[in-house]
């Protein structure tokens, strides 16, 4: 277990690291938060009110003591009080997240309903014309940026069938599962198709790579039929690089898909920070990015730990 | 020469080779001015027109030539995914050369620091950078550089650990051979291959990305194009104007999958690993 115990060990140096760099990178953008809060009604401002709105949201003291308080406010989950929305930071979050969560779950959900039989009925006609259209299909989907993938779906809906995706309104899924899922089925297919691409393609060449081990050819003499050899035998070996694959990507998009929010006008956590960080919201950057890189690093953590778990020799290394 | 050769023998290699080398030229045409119009003028009477003869691929809200624009953005984008890739890997490989070779303290220091930057998803980690400096074409290099750095430390560091270890690099010691000369002809010449594969495979994220930053706004400023500035142009009126949004779309899918395509022949044909009989 030497590997897992490394991987644990690094983990709080790292998110301190990230911390660091959030609280430093934040304040070096030019401008105040006060004037962008409050536009040109800051110049009614008296210097008075000014300071005493600086106290009231601890930006009056110097880096060092405003980091010390931030850093120590996270472990009671205290992370600021939002400009923008004069409420806790935590709150502003957790608001926006079901939905980015949502998002994830769904696009993930699309990718390997497709990605996985794709690979694996490329890899079974290896080198065959079908082999071909599915890998040329997978190329084009991996190559294609998801903004285009969006513009593209909306394009179709609005001037082939003259409906237009409902924008800008979230119906959590459980005040209303289909009106919620008629709003999140589009961003999630945009976001599914690339993922998908890159899932189809890991598990054609996993797959491929299974097919050719001793005990799949063991099973095949057995007398194994050929659908227990692939779906039985091989598969769960080959799902391993999947597994991982899906695992980074997941952990990428929990962190909020600012273009496709932006395109489908979503409420959720990646147009949030785009927004924050535009206002100068301080406290919401910080908090949001150091949420999202914390769950960026215990989504690959958990992925490092499922490979670990799946593949007996990464778990045995340095013993 | 005989990697070229590789290339156009491999079947995406040779598609993929193909579309890299005509983009290449459109972005040089591009970059240098040779367009069928000005990229900046409006024709004020030729408003939104389909295209035409004297318009290949129509003109824009602004009566501006798509075809032009679309020539000098991907000369923009280009110059972007150079220039970040090629800092990155500067970057990457002095900073994996010598974590490898140094070891110890320095090694975990700049591994670690990696880490934090690894721990940021690319696109937020871009957005705080832009912030940071304000948007701009430099701006854009800059923050995709930072971006990529990392994983270019990590694929270098990897084999640079192991090239270490071997006894070609022992025996060069004992000729006396100094430690640049150890670094730089018997660790990063090992390393070329995989570094091929990545530069290829990174210049089409770098694509990405900023056409990503650009739509969002933060990458390159109108009045200039870039390919994903007139995506984001099209948007309102992609019902009325459809080539607004096709042809650019079109554009940076293909510029993508050119490099894709590019850097799986290589890494098919230079890593003998992959390479299937």
């Amino acid at each position: 277990m030497n590997y897992v115990i490394r991987r644990l060990k690094a983990f709080p140096l790292v998110l301190i690291g990230v911390s660091v760099v959030v609280f430093v990178a934040i304040r070096l953008v030019p401008g105040d938060s006060i004037t962008a809060m409050l536009g040109t009604e800051a110049g009614l401002l008296t210097p008075q009110q000014r300071d005493s709105l600086a106290i009231y949201f601890g930006i009056d003291q110097p880096w060092p003591i405003q980091y010390w308080r931030w850093f120590t406010g996270l472990f009671s989950g205290d992370l600021g009080i939002s400009v923008t929305y004069g409420k806790p930071v935590l709150t502003v979050i957790l608001e926006r997240f079901p939905l980015t969560l949502e998002l994830a779950l769904l696009s993930m959900l699309i990718a390997l309903s497709i990605g996985v039989p794709a690979g694996v009925f490329a890899a079974t006609r290896n080198e065959r014309p079908a082999d071909l259209g599915v890998r040329i299909a997978a190329m084009i989907g991996q190559s294609t940026p998801s903004f285009v993938v969006g513009l593209i779906l909306i394009y179709i809906l609005s001037a082939g069938f003259g409906v237009l995706p409902t924008m800008g309104i979230f119906t959590p899924f459980w005040q209303d599962p289909l009106e919620n899922l008629s709003q999140m089925i589009l961003p999630a297919v945009t976001l599914g198709c690339a993922f998908a691409a890159s899932v189809t393609r890991v598990s054609r060449s996993a797959m491929l790579d299974v097919l050719s081990d001793d005990y799949v050819r063991t099973a095949r003499s057995k007398g194994a039929s050929e659908r227990s050899v692939i779906w039985r035998h091989a598969l769960p070996n080959a799902l391993v690089p999947v597994v991982t694959l899906s695992g980074i990507e997941f952990g990428y998009l929990l962190g909020g898909a600012v273009i496709v929010e932006q395109i489908y006008a979503l409420p959720g956590l990646g147009r949030m920070v785009l927004e924050a960080i535009l206002q100068r919201d301080y406290a919401l950057v910080q908090g949001a990015v150091l949420f999202i890189a914390l769950n960026f690093m215990i989504v690959n953590l958990l992925v490092d730990l499922a490979y670990a778990a799946l593949d007996p020799r990464i778990r045995l290394e340095g013993r | 020469m005989r990697v070229v050769k590789a290339i156009f023998s491999h079947p995406s290699g040779r598609i993929g080779g193909a579309i890299v080398l005509l983009y290449l030229v459109v972005a040089l045409l591009g970059a240098v001015g040779l367009t069928p119009h000005d990229p900046l003028m409006q024709y004020r009477i030729d408003r939104l027109q389909a295209p035409s003869s004297s318009y290949l691929m129509g003109t824009d809200l602004f009566g501006r030539d798509v075809m032009s624009r679309l020539m000098k953005g991907v000369g923009q984008s280009f110059t972007v995914a150079f220039f970040s890739v090629a800092f990155a890997t500067l970057a990457g490989t002095v900073l994996g050369l010598t974590a490898a070779w140094y070891g110890k303290r320095w090694d975990t220091v700049m591994m670690r620091l990696m880490d934090v930057l690894l721990a940021f998803p690319a696109i937020l980690l871009a957005l705080l950078i832009v912030t940071i400096v304000g948007p701009g074409t430099w701006t854009s290099v800059a923050a995709i550089s930072i971006v990529y750095t990392p994983i270019f430390t990590r694929v270098v560091r990897g084999p640079a650990l192991s090239l270490k270890e071997r006894e070609f690099v022992d025996a060069a010691r004992t000729f006396g051979s100094s430690r640049s000369y150890i670094l730089t002809r018997h660790l990063l010449l090992n390393l070329v291959a995989p570094l091929t594969v990545q530069v290829t495979l990174a210049l089409a994220w770098a694509l990405l990305t900023e056409a990503g930053l650009s739509f969002l706004g933060l990458g390159t400023q109108p009045p200039a194009s870039s390919l994903g500035l007139m995506l984001s142009d099209a948007r309102n009126l992609m019902e009325q104007a459809p080539w607004l949004l096709a042809f650019p779309a079109v554009a940076i899918m293909l510029s993508i999958l050119g490099f894709n395509l590019l850097g799986d022949a290589l890494r098919d044909i230079l890593d003998p690993k992959t390479r299937r009989a």
